[in-house]
């Protein structure tokens, strides 16, 4: 199978092609990206005129909810999601059911994405025995089973000398630490930031000292122990200052944002809308702006979907009692690319974030176009105009505060390893 | 029966000397019905002697007595009723301006009840119109009068005393 | 934000909170209640106005007190009324409670008065009736309790003439209390001119002066020249939280004692909305003094009461004529 994208604006940070070129591929590779190749009999011609052809998506984090909650999605519908979202790589985190605390659990979902065949999925194993902060383990194992990064999930470690030895063990093994930072203290009786919103609905804060106390802890174990380090989805302006200032000293510490956090502010609840329950929660309009200028300063380098798709029962409810959450593939390059109409970050700079760097961070040989490398590749309508309406998402989540957004840019066609996996009705 | 107005102080004029006749040295209290009954009773409190009613004017307010609460909802605005006496054993003359369907006597009545057990109620109206749609009848009579059901007859309380005025939907 | 709370026609339809609602609205509620609450001093204390509505109370929490000025209130307008107790634990679950509900639902109700220990219950609810039925709130979680807060305005409004002369001060655990949100709202809704609050900074929710409020640490300072105090009940389970050391401590710091209460204006009155602490956030003797008009509070709690649920069924009648 051969097929040629043609006519269309390639967009490569990694390797600095911003220019009208056409992309050739054999089977799932990429032969050439040029004006033109002598010889090429292509099977298949997408017409990308007035499009843009990017590398495919990297997502640092979203939640498939196999093994263990198959009732409220599946590897299978949401690497659909995926697709439609023009996202060819991702990673779980380990708080699935079972853990991924162990070689079987890895394999399990390995099988299940290369049945699906969409998206290449990639697993952050547990950094310790059930998540429960005590006991490391088997990191080992879990490397060479696959796993890309170790984390805790949303579990913060309370005992800072089982995160010390945890980062020491991870560090011997050159494995990433991803963490989620929070005071679990801290943040126990809250469900929404600690301000204007949660005074005036009278429901439980959550100090921003619950995310600066976890990160400024773990900067300094990470100096002291020599691990490298990546922090998930950041939340409030101080954050970014102390990771910033981390990074000035030579620390080797990468941060992502969700693309939600980068949009909305708590103002957003209104009157209890649960589908902008979010840990962390949405905090103040100054944390959002510093977190655009977080990304524009390079300290945050990747933007990530967050994923977590969620049947409608669990957004009903009085707010405490609901569940966090967003279903965030299908609304990642949109929500990325919306900030570009704004003028708040640069075309490249939003096609970096959510390729070549999360893959950076991540260490794997993707979000790049490169002759030879494997055809994932996401092309995008600029000139969409669509107004998003979650009820029509692929995923299994519908929960989404998006309603009714308009969107410039969306996903046009999504190839994996050289197959058409998304392609937009053309309506 | 007739079909026109008369003039308002000739009908107080008569009403005061049928009360007299029927209801002398009764004892009676006297009660209006909130708003165009209040100003009917005081009226004819003017028109007799000081004397001949036992006490205060009552006031009845039948806004929470309604037939119609679903249909029509609230009044924007309801002053209490005001009964400054005991009317257990008592003969009441009961004031309203106009007797049509009868469903405000009616609620009058009701709310009569929850203040206590009357003796007797005798009922004064201003106009008695067409329209009855239950039993009941008034002792004390101004005006009968012959109207169809988009005829509408309005008391009003201006600079120039009391109105009395015969409206028609279609004008 | 949106007012679900009332019709097109800016009548009421549910009563949540007092945020968004106009003064007019406000004094219309007060001024009904006026009218209500001569009924409770006649032979028969009751009216047929309510005669064929049926109102459930679902306490999700248990208050004796509320419940019983609701159900009386209701009963005082001929509405047929049940109150339910429902456990937490049973509806621990959004599915479930709104499983609840429209069961109730099915069973023809016009009204819900909802208590439940959640904030934004009652407005969840009141998302999910049927068009025609009606959800006044009860108290829901740490937000709010409208009904409680127009009776204490409605107490305030017969003892000081005019709200813009006044200067109220709130004592105590504004953080945890619907009852302190509430009455904020309702005083600044209603123009007055000075509203303080009063306790120590645990105890004090953040950002607390975006509700509009001076804040005071002090009780002395916080008390001078103040012409209502209003006193908020303190949960024991406060001391567990590490808010407070000890009640005795708070009492020490924040009780109102009738020294401290010689502090405000000479004609200063003293409200609270129930049950007392005697002893932690007030003492005796000036829950029981001249001052205190705190049985007052309870008795006007049934117009009140009275007002808003004839408010809420009354908007749902269809616009006819007289």
């Amino acid at each position: 199978m051969k097929t040629q994208i043609s006519n269309g604006r390639v967009i490569d940070p990694a390797s600095n092609i911003d220019s009208h070129l056409d992309l050739f591929i054999d089977e799932d590779k990429i032969v050439a990206i040029s004006d033109y190749y002598d010889g090429f009999a292509a099977d298949q011609i997408i017409d990308a005129s007035g499009l843009i052809i990017c590398p495919g998506l990297v997502d640092l984090c979203a939640r498939l909810r196999e093994p263990g909650q198959e009732h409220t999605a599946t590897i299978d519908s949401e690497t659909q999601a995926a697709a439609k979202g023009g996202i060819t790589s991702l990673c779980v985190p380990p708080n699935t059911d079972p853990i991924i605390d162990s070689p079987a659990v890895v394999e399990l979902i390995e099988d299940r994405a290369k049945k699906a065949g969409r998206t290449m999925v990639y697993t952050i194993g547990a950094l310790t025995q059930k998540l429960e902060g005590k006991l490391l383990s088997e990191m080992m194992a879990l490397k060479q089973a696959g796993c890309i990064g170790i984390s805790n999930g949303l579990s913060p470690i309370k005992n800072s000398l089982v995160l010390r030895r945890a980062m020491e063990y991870a560090a011997t093994l050159d494995f990433t630490l991803f963490i989620n930072a929070t005071d679990p203290w801290l943040q126990a009786q809250g469900c929404v930031h600690e301000g204007m919103v949660s005074t005036r609905l009278g429901l439980g804060g959550i100090a921003e000292a619950a995310e600066t106390i976890a990160v400024s802890r773990d900067l300094l174990l990470i100096e002291q122990t020599g691990v490298r380090a990546h922090f998930h989805n950041l939340s409030t302006a101080k954050a970014v200052a102390m990771i910033q200032q981390a990074q000035q000293h030579g620390l080797n510490v990468t941060a992502d944002v969700s693309a939600h956090h980068l949009h909305l502010s708590e103002h957003d609840i209104g009157n209890y809308d649960s589908l902008s329950h979010v840990m962390p929660p949405l905090r103040s309009t100054r944390d959002r702006d510093q977190l655009q200028q977080g990304l524009r300063d390079g300290v945050i380098s990747a933007i990530c979907s967050n994923h977590q798709p969620l049947d409608n029962d669990a957004k009903q409810g009085p707010f405490a009692q609901t569940k966090p959450g967003i279903s965030g593939l299908e609304t990642l390059l949109s929500l990325t690319m919306k900030l570009v109409d704004d003028g708040e970050i640069s075309l490249k700079q939003a096609v970096a974030n959510l390729t070549c760097n999360p893959a950076t961070i991540l260490n794997i040989d993707a979000g790049q176009l490169k002759v030879g490398g494997s055809a994932d590749i996401c092309i995008i309508n600029p000139a969409a105009h669509n107004e998003c309406q979650p009820q029509q998402f692929v995923s299994s989540g519908k929960n989404s505060p998006f309603t009714g957004w308009l969107f410039n840019h969306e996903v046009s066609h999504t190839l994996f390893n050289g197959k058409l996996v998304y392609q937009k009705d053309s309506d | 029966m007739t079909t026109s107005l008369s003039n308002i102080d000739t009908l107080l004029t008569s009403m005061a000397n049928d009360i007299r006749h029927q209801l002398a040295d009764k004892n009676i209290l006297l009660i209006g019905i909130h708003t165009g009954g209040v100003w009917v009773a005081k009226a004819l409190a003017e028109l007799l002697d000081d004397d001949f009613f036992d006490g205060a004017l009552g006031t009845l307010n039948i806004a929470y007595y309604r037939d119609d609460f679903t249909r029509i909802g609230m009044h924007p605005q309801v002053a209490p009723s005001d009964l400054p006496f005991s009317i257990d054993d008592r003969h009441l003359l009961l004031v309203d301006d106009v007797l049509h369907s009868g469903r405000t006597v009616r609620a009058a009545l009701n709310e009569i009840f929850d203040y206590g057990r009357p003796a007797r109620v005798s009922l004064a109206v201003l106009i008695e119109r067409s329209g009855r749609e239950l039993p009941i009848r008034a002792d004390i009579i101004g005006q009968s009068i012959n109207l169809t059901d988009d005829q509408h007859i309005k008391l009003s309380n201006g600079d120039d005393g009391l109105q009395l005025e015969l409206r028609s939907n279609d004008q | 934000m949106t007012n679900n709370q009332l019709t097109e026609n800016g009548q009421l339809r549910h009563f949540l909170t007092i945020e968004g609602l106009k003064r007019p609205l406000l004094t219309e509620i007060m001024d009904r209640a006026e009218q209500f609450s001569s009924i409770g001093n006649r032979q028969v204390k009751k009216v047929p106005l309510l005669r064929g509505k049926t109102i459930m109370n679902l306490f999700f929490e248990n208050s004796t007190r509320t419940r019983t000025t609701f159900e009386l209130a209701a009963k005082r307008l001929s509405a047929d009324v049940i109150s339910l107790n429902i456990s937490t634990s049973a509806t621990s679950k959004g599915e479930s409670l709104l499983d609840t509900l429209h069961n109730l639902e099915a069973m023809h109700t016009d009204m819900f008065v909802v208590r439940h220990n959640q904030s934004g219950a009652a407005e969840f609810i009141a998302q999910h009736v049927a068009p025609h039925v009606s959800v006044i709130n009860a108290g829901d979680g740490c937000h709010a309790h409208p009904t409680q807060a127009m009776l204490d305005m409605f107490t305030i409004r017969r003892h000081k003439q005019h709200f813009p002369d006044l200067r109220v001060a709130i004592i105590g655990d504004i953080l945890h209390s619907r009852v302190a949100r509430s009455q904020i709202q309702a005083l600044s809704t209603l123009g007055v001119g000075e509203i303080r609050v009063i306790g120590p900074k645990t105890l004090l929710p953040a950002d607390c002066q975006t509700l509009g409020v001076h804040v005071y640490h002090d009780l002395d300072e916080g008390l001078r020249d103040v012409d209502v105090i209003m006193t908020l009940r303190l949960q024991n389970e406060r001391m567990q939280g590490a808010l407070l050391p000890s009640a005795r401590e708070y009492f020490q710091c924040f009780g109102l004692t009738e020294e401290k209460l010689k502090l405000a204006k000479a004609d200063a009155i003293v409200l609270h909305p129930g049950p007392i602490n005697r002893g932690v956030e007030i003492a005796s003797t000036v829950a029981d003094g001249p001052q205190s008009v705190i049985l007052e509070q309870v008795t006007h709690g049934i117009a009140i009461r009275m007002a808003v649920m004839t408010m809420a069924l009354g908007s749902q009648a269809e616009e006819g004529v007289l």
